[in-house]
């Protein structure tokens, strides 16, 4: 923030206007000056959280981040800890998240955006999941534990969570599949069917590798979301110390908030844990800020190609 | 009111109706129109003259709410009979757009986009028929170097003519044309003019124009539609040299529209 600066209020230029008199424009120049102090400060107040939570990070992490944590087995011993195990976790919980959210994600919207019919059951469906889509995390996390972890008795394995997660970030997917399909323009659809394309066709070769950019984009934006969310899992029942890396997808597995959850919660008992968390979070930011970047360069590369 | 012509139809409307929900489109409309001819469909805006001809290749239906009634025969058969397809009528009767509307794919990929959904896939063939059309459509010796280039580097005109090249490859037997020059400068019409000329060789083409004059220079045959119902359909001649209709004679005339 800058120092003060002195309000400059010039003399009243020509003839006199009853309109707007000098001191009435002084007084809407000071509202002015204030009102952009205030949204400054709001700013600034913003950015200044994010300063101190990686100020925090970095500086509890400089010691513990290293290579041996990255790459060696989980421990109860603070010094011989590391993430490759939860590393893998996350990855592979990704591995069934991106396929089924992907494919059943691109075809609820092809079939609502192409094929349903415009109508009240076709309105009903959207609102559901468009309230699908706020639904809090922890109650996904307890439907995942009553279908997936209990019917399906897959426990609190890598397919389990992934299923889980799949459930809780498909509404974002299918509404972000949605507008990318509303958004190729009607024209290119009326060249395939003038020429004798059926409506699979035309969806096929002209709507989805139009849209897919606006698919991609949206759909790593919903991968970064499951990769972040922790309250699913915990209710799933991942324990607070797994040591196996896991090696199939029934395999018990915990992923990078999760771990993070946990050795936050025992640094009551093992101070160091902290610098563990400091040291996943960072891991988690790079992946998410990688993530993101990938999204946003998609966008950008194929942003109004037609 | 129609000339009477012994020759076989390629159209024929009897009695056609079309309603936009409930408001009527076009109204007992009763046209012929003949193998290698160009047909011109002019009148004012939302005289219904798109809609005519959207309905010859029942893209019309695309939009909802659209009822029809009456008869058009294709060849003598009806278009909305059942046992025709959809598809196979569109593959027999291409349309050309108002504004140009390539595929965001390659010069190549659209032409043989007719192909490959009909299930061709033969390389050979392929690019037989890329060059064939391309020739057709006259826009082979600017694009044959750069083939693989995306549709949207070429200009509007060019891109117009693509769009024709696309249609060719299948190889319909009618074009329809919406207002097809509409949005290109007159250099580009001028060679989309030529092209029409050309192609009525082989082609009979119906082309809905703003354009008078383009109407009066490229086109064998005239009809003129006023809210939907067809005034006037003669020799492009008579039309704009002693139109029988006084509402005819004052649209060409410019004191309407």
């Amino acid at each position: 923030m800058q120092g003060t600066k002195t309000i400059q209020v010039k003399d009243s230029i020509g003839p006199a206007k009853s309109v707007s008199d000098s001191k009435q424009i002084r007084n809407r120049i000071v509202v002015n000056f204030i009102a952009e102090r205030i949204f400054l400060v709001s700013t600034v107040s913003a950015l200044a959280v994010l300063g101190v939570l990686i100020y925090r990070i970095i500086t509890q992490s400089i010691g513990w981040l290293d290579l041996n944590f990255l790459t060696g087995k989980l421990s109860i011993f603070p010094e011989k800890a590391g993430i490759f195990g939860v590393i893998t976790g996350t990855v592979m919980l990704m591995l069934v998240v991106i396929p089924v959210t992907v494919s059943l994600g691109t075809a609820t919207a092809v079939f609502l955006e192409e094929y349903a019919k415009k109508g009240r059951v076709q309105t009903l469906i959207q609102t559901n999941i468009s309230n699908l889509a706020g639904v809090p995390s922890v109650i996904f996390g307890l439907l995942g534990l009553t279908v997936f972890g209990r019917i399906f008795n897959l426990g609190s394995s890598v397919l389990a969570g992934g299923l889980t997660m799949s459930l809780l970030v498909l509404p974002i997917v299918v509404v972000a599949s949605q507008e990318a399909i509303r958004a190729v323009p009607g024209y290119l659809r009326d060249a395939s069917y003038a020429m004798g394309a059926t409506k699979w066709i035309t969806i096929k070769k002209i709507v989805l590798p139009t849209a897919l950019p606006g698919i991609l984009t949206g759909t790593i934006l919903a991968i970064s979301r499951a990769i972040g969310e922790t309250a699913p899992l915990i209710v799933l029942g991942i324990p607070a110390l797994i040591l196996r890396t896991p090696s199939n997808f029934i395999d018990d597995f915990t992923a990078l908030p999760v771990q993070i959850y946990y050795w936050t919660l025992d640094t009551v008992l093992t101070k160091e844990y902290a610098n563990l968390a400091a040291s996943t979070i960072i891991v988690l930011l790079v992946i998410l800020f990688i993530m993101n970047s990938f999204a946003i360069i998609i966008r950008n590369k194929y942003q109004k190609r037609y | 009111m129609t000339v009477k012509d012994d020759r076989d139809a390629v159209y024929e409307a009897k009695k056609l109706n079309l309603w936009y929900g409930d408001k009527i489109a076009l109204q007992d409309v009763d046209a012929r129109i003949y193998e290698n001819e160009v047909t011109a469909v002019i009148g004012p805006s939302g005289c219904g003259k798109s809609t005519f001809i959207k309905v010859l290749n029942r893209m019309v239906e695309l939009i909802p709410s659209v009822r029809t009634s009456g008869e058009i025969l294709y060849h003598g058969k009806s278009i909305f009979d059942r046992s025709i397809r959809v598809e196979e009528l569109r593959s027999r009767v291409g349309m050309v757009f108002q504004k140009p509307n390539p595929f965001p794919k390659s010069i190549f990929e659209n032409v043989v986009y007719g192909l490959k959904i009909h299930g061709i896939h033969d390389k050979r063939i392929l690019n037989e028929t890329a060059e064939k059309s391309l020739r057709s459509a006259a826009l082979w010796n600017e694009v044959k170097d750069r083939l693989n280039d995306n549709a949207y580097a070429l200009s509007g005109g060019q891109q117009q003519r693509l769009c024709i090249a696309r249609c060719l490859a299948i190889e319909p037997d009618v074009l329809l044309m919406d207002e097809p020059t509409s949005a290109l400068d007159p250099i580009s019409t001028q060679n989309i003019e030529d092209l029409i000329y050309e192609l009525k060789q082989d082609y009979t083409i119906i082309i809905v124009t703003h354009n008078m004059q383009q109407a009066a220079r490229i086109s064998d045959k005239t009809a003129f539609f006023l809210m939907g119902e067809l005034i006037e359909f003669n020799d492009t001649e008579i039309i704009f040299n002693k139109p029988s209709n006084s509402k005819t004679e004052e649209y060409i005339t410019g004191r309407f529209g």
